[in-house]
């Protein structure tokens, strides 16, 4: 280390590197906590405009949700979601493929089915997103 | 013309104030022309002053440091009662309040780095509070605090850096503890 750099560490003492690593700490807790960005926490499936199922994200499964038309297949794995199959004409809810947005919402309207994703920071939804 | 009535007769305290205040003041002029990235992440210069202050006058001349420097300072800078001015000033309260603890830290282990970034954390965390109750009523504001915190401490930790080294070539830091003369 050159003399000028150790002539200023010299003026730290111990319990500032302390100080500074907890600022570092919450620095870094503050930003793990903040910038979770929108992850979701969970999924809504309504089918009929009423509640079918709300499940978390933590494990992968399938959910057969059904409707006027038929059968709608949501498919869950951690962390996101999607329609797998439907049975609407044009499969808008399909072709949306998978949901990993908090507030992101796939809508089979033909079978009254919809899938949206929770979370915190949920500020917008797939309309106006 | 006619003599005053009224005599002020400046102490040798208040001079002393009015010096560092003026230093202080020179210090948030300088720094207002130095571009930034974002807004309410600066380096905070002033602060120094009020360190040195601190360590070699003590808490209630420090507050009139500050004090006079948020005040002063807006005015040369045109911000005075701009929200600008109100988000310094609780920044300044709430650091001056945070100072007004950390100097009774054990000397032997804490310094005037210490002190700095426990300040400038004061500083950020009154500043966004009243953002939010006030300037953007809104938890939006929060999304900036990692930025602001790393600001602190980068900022906290070179002020006081600077603040120690003064203290150190001024001979002043009175309270300094016996084992740091080797």
């Amino acid at each position: 280390m050159s003399p000028a750099l150790a002539a200023w560490r010299g003026l730290l003492r111990p319990g500032d590197y302390g100080i500074a690593l907890l600022g570092l700490a919450l620095c870094v807790y503050s930003a793990l906590h903040l910038w979770r960005g929108g992850a979701p926490d969970g999924a809504v499936i309504r089918a009929g405009g009423k509640v079918f199922a709300q499940v978390d994200l933590s494990r992968a499964r399938t959910l057969d949700v059904p409707g006027p038309l038929g059968m709608t297949r949501i498919e869950i794995e951690p962390g996101r979601a999607r329609v797998a199959s439907d049975p609407g004409p044009r499969q808008y809810c399909v072709r949306q493929g998978w949901l990993s947005r908090a507030g992101a919402v796939a809508i089979c309207a033909p079978n009254e089915v919809s899938l949206a994703l929770t979370g915190r920071g949920a500020d917008y939804d797939s309309l106006n997103y | 013309m006619t003599p005053s009535t009224i005599e002020l007769v400046p102490t040798a305290d208040d001079r002393r104030v009015a010096r560092h205040a003026a230093a202080a003041i020179a210090l948030t002029v300088a720094e207002a022309a130095i571009p930034l990235p974002l807004p309410g992440v600066k380096p905070g210069l002033a602060n120094i002053i009020t360190l040195v202050v601190l360590a070699r006058w003590g808490w209630r001349e420090a507050v009139w440091v500050a004090l006079l420097r948020v005040l002063a300072g807006s005015l040369l800078l045109g911000q005075f009662l701009a929200p600008g001015f109100f988000l310094s000033l609780s920044g300044s309260v709430a650091s001056l309040l945070a100072l007004g603890l950390a100097m009774h830290l054990p000397r032997r282990w804490f310094g005037p780095v210490s002190q700095s970034i426990v300040a400038a954390f004061a500083h950020i965390g009154a500043q966004l509070l009243v953002a939010r109750l006030w300037l953007v009523p809104h938890d939006g504001v929060f999304y900036l605090t990692p930025v602001f915190a790393a600001a602190a401490v980068v900022f906290g930790t070179a002020n006081g850096l600077i603040a120690a080294r003064l203290l150190k070539e001024l001979g002043g830091d009175k309270a300094a503890p016996a084992a740091q003369q080797p």
